[in-house]
């Protein structure tokens, strides 16, 4: 299957960081770190949903099944979703899925969430460079990667 | 029991009240039971009770079993912890409460092993050693909901933590390191020969067209491999957070032993703590997965 990025140069493990965020918060707070030409760790693939009630736990399995060494979903925070409650639904699924990926033995540290509104690139950027940071320091994500490898 | 039973099923089906009675029988050499369904007063002596009663016949009530369905109003033959069930798909509007006669047993226990319970022997004294965890813990001996109770009064307190095999584990599995856990996991889902047994047995897992067989995309691998296998059991378990009512027949039903119950009654721990609900209690209530509390815990949230 797909393996991490190496930077040639460096020899470092570059993780893959996959985002799903919603169109009309988190994805605007992003946008607005690009038209203000903030630099961050380009290690974030990002992933645009309507609103955090569409996305379904399965699609972050699928992530890291394609390889993904650690996963962020962000969206509006409370109150303040386009849908209006699109999130407080979200909120109550990822408490669950949070739970269950712990008690299957998930490094909590791989699996992310936050509120980032549209005005917050500073939180957007800060929050990408930290996950990558951690998830760097993890390491590749192996265990998910082989599974299906002889030992 | 039996008799009161079979008196009841007869008086429902001769009075029309209901054309079909879903209840246990024996299999031909009485060594287990098996659903029966039963449609004419004159065969009401088939239905049996025992602890040999394991199946939760409440998949029957579900769009699953159209054919059943086109016998017209049931009658059921449930324990308390079947009507766990029952209350769940009437709150999930998959069935009205007027739309099935329930016949709430009164129980002592069931047992999984039929070599380990001699029929004949007094059905009050199951011994507690060979019934499954959710009996250990069972607060629905006197069945909660119910048109008609059959038997008499149960005394039984539950313990006030959830004591058997499933809870000591899931609290073994908690303590162990992430990497622990993985592996106990991996074992076990890596068995998985994705025969679907437990969607197939799960009252709850009605749709009509399950995600596991859609193909454009295709959200679940097919092949046996571990990946889609960890996939399927991640959503199984997830799709019955807040509703799974620990009938145990997922478990029962799998034909490689992956510990169903283990991962079942963890999601319904952090259900119970974080949205105070337990499933199956009441029918009108909305599942909690559903719904939402502006109050709900974000601490993990950045
Ligand atoms: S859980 Fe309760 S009602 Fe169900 S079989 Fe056990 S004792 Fe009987
Ligand atoms: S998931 Fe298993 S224990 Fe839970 S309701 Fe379905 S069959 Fe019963
Ligand atoms: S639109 Fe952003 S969370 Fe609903």
């Amino acid at each position: 299957m797909s393996s991490h990025t190496q930077h040639e140069q460096t020899g470092g493990f570059e993780p893959k960081i996959v985002a799903f965020v919603c169109n009309w918060c988190t994805y605007a707070g992003a946008d607005l770190a690009g038209t203000s030409r903030m630099e961050y760790k380009p290690n974030v693939r990002i992933i645009k949903l309507p609103c955090t009630g569409r996305i379904d736990p399965l699609f972050i399995i699928k992530a890291f099944e394609k390889g993904a060494d650690g996963v962020l979903v962000s969206g509006c925070h409370p109150g303040d979703c386009h849908y209006t409650t699109g999130n407080y639904h979200a909120r109550r699924r990822w408490i669950a899925f949070k739970n269950l990926m712990d008690f299957v033995g998930i490094d909590s540290q791989r699996l992310h969430f936050s509120w980032v509104s549209a005005s917050e690139a500073i939180k957007w950027v800060d929050l990408v460079n930290n996950i990558t940071d951690e998830v760097k320091k993890l390491g590749p994500f192996v265990e998910y990667k082989s599974l299906g490898d002889r030992q | 029991m039996e008799n009161q039973l079979r008196q009841k099923a007869k008086e429902l089906l001769e009075k029309g009240d209901v054309k079909v009675v879903i209840g246990y029988g024996w299999n031909k050499r009485k060594t287990h039971t098996t659903p029966v369904f039963i449609t004419k007063p004159e065969d009401v002596d088939k239905l049996v009770f025992n602890p040999l009663c394991v199946n939760n016949l409440s998949l029957y009530l579900t769009r699953k079993f159209a054919d059943i369905k086109a016998l017209g109003k049931p009658a059921i033959v449930a324990k308390g912890c079947d009507i766990k069930t029952i209350a769940v798909l009437i709150s999930e509007s998959q069935l009205k409460r007027e739309d099935v006669v329930i016949l709430g047993m009164s129980c002592n226990g069931v047992v999984y092993r039929q070599e380990l319970w001699k029929s004949g022997t007094d059905f009050k004294s199951v011994p507690a050693d060979i019934m499954p965890t959710k009996c250990h813990n069972c607060d629905v001996r006197n069945p909660h909901i119910a048109d008609i109770i059959i038997g008499e009064e149960v005394n039984f307190t539950p313990p006030d933590t959830p004591a058997g095999m499933v809870f000591d584990k899931i609290r073994d599995l908690d303590k162990k390191s992430g990497e622990e856990r993985w592996g106990f996991w991996i074992e076990h889902f890596n068995r998985c020969i994705k025969c679907y047994a437990c969607r197939q047995i799960c009252p709850l897992c009605y749709c009509e067209r399950c995600i596991a067989e859609k193909n454009m995309p295709q959200w679940i691998e097919t092949s046996a491999h571990p990946r889609g296998n960890l996939a399927w059991n991640l959503k199984r378990a997830m799709d019955l957070a807040g509703r799974c009512t620990f009938c145990g027949e997922c478990e029962r039903a799998c034909p490689v032993n992956i510990p169903l119950n283990l991962v079942n009654q963890k999601l319904a721990l952090v259900v119970k703590d974080a949205f105070g609900h337990r499933a199956g209690y009441d029918e009108k209530v909305h599942p909690p997965m559903i719904i939402f509390n502006m109050e709900d815990t974000e601490d993990f949230i950045k």
